[in-house]
Formats: structure tokens, C-alpha cells, sequence
């Protein structure tokens, strides 16, 4: 541990050293630094009688911009050394690729850090001069963890395109991948500090801070100082990507059977791990979502019989409808097919920006739904069995194994691209999960989401009728 | 470190060493090498034809597609930070840190192979001073002259007192005079029992400082052996030339065995000889008892760049025109 830590701060110091000798990094940095507060304060001033609820924004703000300009000290810190030359010599020594990584992230996190920081003690400074209500130390220790969590997720981010990229200009042009995000991340945060409270902001700065890790591993895993190197990272083979895809996605099958005799049952079992884990969380979010409604809802709208009947009353009325048993003609089940589609595409794309994380945070928001709707039946004193046999499971047995599939497809993306594969390369990790994520969503994600719609539109609303004959 | 110096083991060993970029392009295809403890390898060929990469094999920086490599007695592709940490390498670029004065880079290096303080300045102030670049430490490296910044990069890859050294291009793009000072550097270290390995264009530099020449085409080694060795192989037995003072015709005489006459002119005459120590007293006394008006008898000097050309010329297909 100790000789692990000497080696990360010596490849640190040398860096700090050098970046701290360049008054092109220096000057701005601190100009920027010291502006920003007093204009943040003189703009405070002005709206502090509007509300007190500024000042915590404004703080994260503060923190934000040096953030977003030391972010160039990451952004160079493989590929300008690899511009200079300087890289090979640092290659070629002793120091595993832990050390350099860790050693550069170190830096590319504390120089943005220690500005942030610095820049929001002389602002809280300015502010102490005028008659404002200061945020709550628990809401200041929020912020400043925010910002911490915002310098590790763009810094991690950074050197990860470090790494990857051949110029510092390409470098610099890709650090939009990381700066937009942030800054949409900062609005989202702005109105969880205007609108929602301090909890709300917790979870924010767990997220984040579990990304900024997923981050930190996933530049780890795949950091190989040969790719600074090689010439591999120079070019980009389209050809041979779209033929490497798509000979993962059709694996050896030579015909479509084949493909789903031997290639997809191989799949589903190299995902049994991930589909017992997603299973495992579908199972405990809809119980614990269930266990909410039915406990918590009664104290806070007092469930009287009046009510109850009422309730029931409009679901009978409802229910009895022709067009809710007639479905069909208000929503075909084309589109409900491609709603479900999107549903599960909107998993992918949120698993493929967060490691998995997010794409599993929307799978729980839908099985909290089902636990949600299951413990809103109790409260009308209607069978939870029994709605759930009869109006989810019909459909739900295609539809919930389809979503429950992707969802553990999702993960195992996640999982694979945050894992060490020391014979592949960043790209190739990248391709081939797209390729398995791929393979499981033609294969089996999309017949059983149509089938699940044609159920859903012309058997589901047959058995609920069925099933409550007295409605 | 010095372990297989001591053993008399072979400093560096490759056999079948192969690397495949993009999965088509052989940059290095089947490179085998012995090189042993004090020897210098000089590594020629054109650009792009595997030199560099083969070194950065040799440092465990790329690993190889086939075959292997052992530095040092480690393996380069299961001990690839053994292998790291007992060789010193010069690049092509110096890959100096311009704001760091020639002390402390040469102390961040030293750090960095892991050596104590106290070892840290004894080195660095040996080889500050080894390289005569004491004046200038306290000097950040980037108001340093070429050389200057050459020599504090050789210093670097000595700092760890590394048994094997490699120099990829140590004077390229250097004026005259610091290439100068460099070569001269390199071949103060030879006599440290240190092996070394210089890839180069510089066909002189090579020829004055390897022991051994490799010469590499296409990712293949196409000659290997000493100076001499190369020189017969490609050019053939060694020529010497008698030179006369005034006309002279030596008429029909029979040539001793294991002698040839290559050439003649009415002043000089060429002969191919293939053991000179035996040979030689024979052609001198035979051209003197002609009462041949003998000034000179001397080997035909023939230079590694006409070994180099020729055999590219060959591998190309091409004619050589010497």
C-alpha cells in the first residue's frame, strides 16, 4: 500500500511541479478564480431579497467554473505528454500502469479541486460581509461534496479520452462529451436545490459519486501503456468493426434456427448471473414498493370506507367501458409494441452513458410501479394475487421476461466494460457488449415485447373481466 | 541486476520475435538476436522497417505478437517490469521535462527506479558531472542546447545503473558536433560491460561503435553478425591493393592458393585473398622477387555502407552500383 501510494505521488508531484511552473495554467486560473466570486456576490446581493435559496446555487456554481477550465490538465495529461515525447520515457520505467494512472488522475482531480475550493471559501468570505441566511452545514457539506463528485466524474472522464485520443486537439474537441453532460447534470442539480431538499441533493452526490468510481475503474481496467504507443488507436476500421459485430452478434450459427438452438441458449447462459441479480432486484423493489403504498399511503390519506367504494366504483365504470375492453382502437398494439421497444432501448442508452447503473435505476422505477399498482389494489381492498394474476401477468410473462432480459443484458455491459481484459482494447470491449447487448435484444428482448402487446391489447382486458366478473 | 552479467548469461535473447499491428501489418516479423554481457548491437535499417518497435519489445513497452524476448535474464512479456527496471533507454525524442532543472529530472527518474536518496544523488551528481552538465543542473532542461538535452537523456537512462542500454536514434537530428559528443559518450559506456543496443541510420556511427550489426528490412533481419563477418558475407573475401611507384607489368605469374587477382593497372594491382596471414608473405615476396617497385600493400578499405547498400539493394531486387 505504502510502496503503491510513493509511486502514484511521485508520478503526482511531478506533475503538480510542472503544471505549477506554467503561468499560461497558472494566471487564468487564478484570475478566473478570483473574479468569479465577487461577481457571484455583487449578483447575490442583488437577488438575495428574492430568495435566500441563491446562495447554495450560486456556490455550486462557483465551484463548477474552475472546474470546467482546469479540466484542459486532464484532458492533456496522456496525450500531451505522448505529443511532447515525453511519454516513453515514463513508459518505459518500472511503474505499473496503476501508478501512472492514479498518479495522473490525482492531479487532474486536486488543481480543479483546490481552485473550486478556493474560489467558494473567498465568495463565503464576500458573503459573510452582508446580512444573508447561510445554507446549513449539512447542505454545504452536500455542495461540497457535489463539486468534489463533479471534479472526479469530469477529471475520470477526461483521462479516459486522454488515453484514447491520438491529439491533444482531438482531446480537446471530445471534452464536449464530458462538459455538456456536466453542465445538463449541474442544471438538473440547480433544481433539485430550488425545488427539492437536502435528501433529494444526497442522492445526487451518491450517484454521482458511484459513476465517478464505475468511471475511475472503467479507465483503470483498460489503461495499457501500449495503446500510447501502438498504432492500433490511429486508425478506425469501419470495415472491420461492422465484420467483428456482426460475427458476434450471428456467432458460428449458419441459419436463423441455428442461431436460435445454440447461439441464443449460449447467451442466456453466460447471462444466468446478471438475470438472477436483475430478477433478485425485480422481486425486493416491487415487494418494497408494494410494502410502501400499503404502509405509508394510510398516513397520509386516510383510507375510509367512503373512499375505498369510490374507488372502486370508478374502476368498474371504467373497467365496464367497452373502449377499455375494446383496447385495440384507443391503443393498437403496434404502438404499444414500440412503446415497449423504446422503453427498452431508453434502458440501453441509459446503461450505456452510466455503466449500467441508470438502466437499472429506470428497470426498478418500472418495478416499482407494478409493487405500487399491486399495493393500491390492497388499499381498495381488492386481491393483490389476483390483479396481478389476472391484468399483469397474461401479458407480463412475455413482457417482464423481455424487460428482465434486457435489463441483465444492460448489466452485463456495464460489468464487461469495467472489467480488466488485458488482451483487448477499450474499442473492442465497447463493440463486443454492443454486440452481446445486441444479440440478446433481436433474438429475444423484441419477439417477446410483440407478443407481450398482442396479449396485452386482445387477452389482458378478456381476463380481467373475467376474473372480476362483478366489477 | 548485473545477475546475468556475473552468470555469463546472454543480455539479451529474442527468438521468432514477432509484432502485428492491426491485425495485418508485420512490423516486426521473426526477429532472433543474442547479444552478449559488453557488447554494443548496432540495429540499422530504413524507417519503418521494425527498429523501433523491436526495442520497444525489448523494453516490455509493446508486447509480441509471437516468439520471445528475454532481457536480463526476464522474460519481456512475464516480467515485463523486471525487464523495465534493469534497462535504460534512450528514444528518439529526448522526452525531457522542459520545466525541470537537469537535477531534479535526473532525481524524479532516480524516484522512479526506485533508488534512496542518498543513491539518488550519488548518481545524479556522478552523471551530471560524467556528462559534463554539471554547470547547467541547476538550469531547467528547456534553455539547454540539443546536445545538452541528449546528454541529460542518456543520463536518465543510466541513472539506475541499468545493465542493458537502448538507444533508439541517439543522434538523429543532431548538428555535428553534438551528435560527436553523444558517440563519444556512448562509447566511454561500452567499456563498462554494459550491452547496448543502437538502432541508427548513421551507417559511421554504427561501424565505430558495434561490436555486432544487425541489419533489419521489412521487420526481417536479413544479416547478423560482427563487421567482418557482414563484409565477407555480402562483399566477399577481403581485397588488397599493391600499389607500385612507377609503371610496372608483372607479366603472367602464378597466384599463390587462396589468392585471387581481382584487378590490375599499370601502377596498382587488387587481390582477393581468403586467409591473408598465410597468403600475403607470399604475394609481397613473389611481387618483390619480380623487383616489383613496391610502395604500399594494404587491405582495400571497405566500409559498412557498402555492406548496408548492397544489401538492401538485393533485398529490393535492385542492382548495386558500389
Amino acid at each position: 500500500m505504502r510502496r503503491n501510494w510513493d509511486a502514484i505521488w511521485m508520478v503526482a508531484r511531478r506533475e503538480f511541479q510542472d503544471q505549477f511552473r506554467d503561468w499560461r495554467i497558472i494566471v487564468p486560473m487564478f484570475i478566473m478564480v478570483a473574479l468569479f466570486p465577487f461577481v457571484a456576490d455583487n449578483t447575490t446581493q442583488q437577488a438575495v431579497n428574492f430568495m435566500n435559496r441563491i446562495i447554495p446555487f450560486v456556490i455550486l456554481v462557483i465551484g463548477f467554473f474552475p472546474l470546467s477550465f482546469t479540466l484542459i490538465v486532464a484532458l492533456e495529461s496522456f496525450v500531451g505528454e505522448k505529443e511532447r515525447g515525453t511519454i516513453e520515457p515514463l513508459l518505459s520505467s518500472p511503474l505499473d500502469d496503476k501508478h501512472l494512472y492514479l498518479g495522473k488522475l490525482l492531479v487532474g482531480v486536486s488543481t480543479p479541486l483546490l481552485f473550486s475550493y478556493g474560489s467558494i471559501l473567498l465568495y463565503l468570505i464576500l458573503l459573510s460581509r452582508r446580512a444573508v441566511t447561510f445554507p446549513s452545514i449539512y447542505m454545504m457539506t452536500l455542495i461540497l461534496l457535489l463539486t468534489f463528485a463533479h471534479a472526479v466524474l469530469m477529471v475520470s472522464s477526461a483521462i479516459v479520452i486522454s488515453v484514447q485520443a491520438t491529439t491533444i486537439r482531438a482531446a480537446n474537441l471530445l471534452a464536449s462529451f464530458v462538459v455538456v453532460p456536466v453542465a445538463f447534470l449541474l442544471q438538473g442539480e440547480t433544481v433539485l436545490i430550488f425545488w427539492g431538499n437536502e435528501s433529494v441533493l444526497f442522492f445526487a452526490v451518491a450517484g454521482l459519486t458511484i459513476l465517478s468510481g464505475l468511471l475511475i475503474r472503467l479507465g483503470l481496467s483498460h489503461f495499457k501503456r501500449e495503446y500510447l504507443l501502438g498504432r492500433e488507436i490511429d486508425t478506425l476500421n469501419f470495415k472491420s468493426m461492422v465484420r467483428t459485430f456482426v460475427a458476434r452478434v450471428t456467432g458460428n450459427a449458419k441459419s436463423i434456427s441455428e442461431w436460435y438452438r445454440v447461439e441464443i441458449p449460449s447467451t442466456l447462459r453466460q447471462l444466468r448471473q446478471p438475470l438472477l441479480i436483475v430478477l433478485g432486484v425485480a422481486v425486493i423493489t416491487i415487494a418494497a414498493s408494494y410494502a410502501w403504498v400499503v404502509n405509508v399511503t394510510p398516513q397520509h390519506i386516510q383510507v375510509t370506507p367512503e373512499r375505498v367504494q369510490a374507488a372502486q366504483k370508478y374502476i368498474a365504470d371504467n373497467l365496464g367501458k367497452s373502449e377499455v375492453i375494446n383496447i385495440s382502437t384507443n391503443v393498437p398494439a403496434p404502438w404499444l409494441f414500440l412503446n415497449n421497444v423504446r422503453a427498452t432501448l431508453l434502458f440501453f442508452f441509459a446503461g450505456l452513458i452510466s455503466f449500467s447503473t441508470l438502466g437499472v435505476a429506470l428497470f426498478m422505477v418500472n418495478m416499482a410501479l407494478i409493487g405500487g399498482v399491486l399495493g393500491g389494489a390492497s388499499l381498495i381492498h381488492f386481491s393483490p394475487l389476483l390483479v396481478f394474476i389476472s391484468a399483469i401477468l397474461p401479458h407480463g410473462m412475455f413482457e417482464l421476461t423481455a424487460v428482465i432480459i434486457a435489463t441483465a443484458a444492460v448489466l452485463k455491459m456495464g460489468a464487461v466494460l469495467v472489467t480488466p481484459q488485458p488482451d483487448k482494447s477499450m474499442g473492442e470491449v465497447f463493440l463486443l457488449s454492443l454486440a452481446d447487448w445486441f444479440r440478446v435484444f433481436i433474438g429475444l428482448v423484441v419477439p417477446l415485447l410483440a407478443i407481450a402487446s398482442v396479449i396485452e391489447v386482445y387477452v389482458t382486458p378478456i381476463i380481467i373481466k373475467m376474473v372480476f366478473p362483478y366489477l | 541486476m548485473l545477475v546475468a552479467v556475473r552468470e555469463g548469461k546472454v543480455m539479451i535473447e529474442s527468438n521468432d520475435l514477432s509484432k502485428q499491428y492491426n491485425n495485418d501489418f508485420w512490423a516486426v516479423d521473426g526477429v532472433t538476436l543474442n547479444v552478449q554481457p559488453g557488447q554494443i548491437l548496432g540495429l540499422l535499417g530504413q524507417n519503418g522497417a521494425g527498429k523501433t518497435t523491436t526495442v520497444r519489445m525489448l523494453t516490455a513497452l509493446l508486447s509480441p505478437t509471437r516468439g520471445w524476448a528475454r532481457v536480463s535474464g526476464y522474460d519481456v512479456a512475464k516480467h515485463p517490469q523486471d525487464v523495465r527496471a534493469n534497462v535504460g533507454v534512450l528514444t528518439e525524442q529526448h522526452g525531457l521535462y522542459m520545466r525541470m532543472t537537469g537535477e531534479e529530472y535526473l532525481d524524479f527518474f532516480g524516484r522512479v527506479y526506485g533508488l534512496d536518496a542518498k543513491t539518488r544523488k550519488a548518481r545524479s551528481d556522478y552523471l551530471l558531472e560524467y556528462f559534463g552538465l554539471q554547470d547547467a543542473a541547476q538550469r531547467r532542461s528547456g534553455e539547454y542546447s540539443k546536445g545538452m538535452k541528449q546528454k541529460l537523456a542518456l543520463a536518465r537512462a543510466l541513472i539506475h545503473d541499468p545493465a542493458v542500454l537502448l538507444l533508439d536514434e541517439p543522434t538523429s537530428a543532431m548538428d555535428p558536433e553534438s551528435a560527436q559528443l553523444v558517440r563519444s559518450e556512448i562509447s566511454r559506456l561500452r567499456s563498462s560491460k554494459r550491452t547496448i543496443i543502437i538502432c541508427t541510420h548513421n551507417l559511421a556511427e554504427a561501424e565505430a561503435l558495434s561490436d555486432q550489426i544487425a541489419i533489419i528490412y521489412r521487420g526481417k533481419i536479413l544479416l547478423n553478425g560482427t563487421l567482418e563477418e557482414l563484409k565477407r558475407t555480402v562483399l566477399g573475401p577481403v581485397e588488397y591493393e599493391a600499389k607500385f611507384a612507377r609503371e610496372f607489368d608483372a607479366g603472367e605469374f602464378e597466384m599463390p592458393q587462396g589468392a585471387v587477382l581481382s584487378s590490375r593497372s599499370t601502377t596498382s594491382m587488387r587481390f582477393r585473398v581468403e586467409a591473408p596471414l598465410a597468403v600475403n608473405p607470399i604475394l609481397v615476396n613473389t611481387l618483390t622477387s619480380r623487383n616489383a617497385p613496391l610502395v604500399s600493400f594494404q587491405e582495400v578499405p571497405k566500409k559498412l555502407e557498402h555492406v548496408y547498400l548492397k544489401t538492401m539493394a538485393d533485398a529490393q531486387g535492385v542492382a548495386y552500383a558500389a
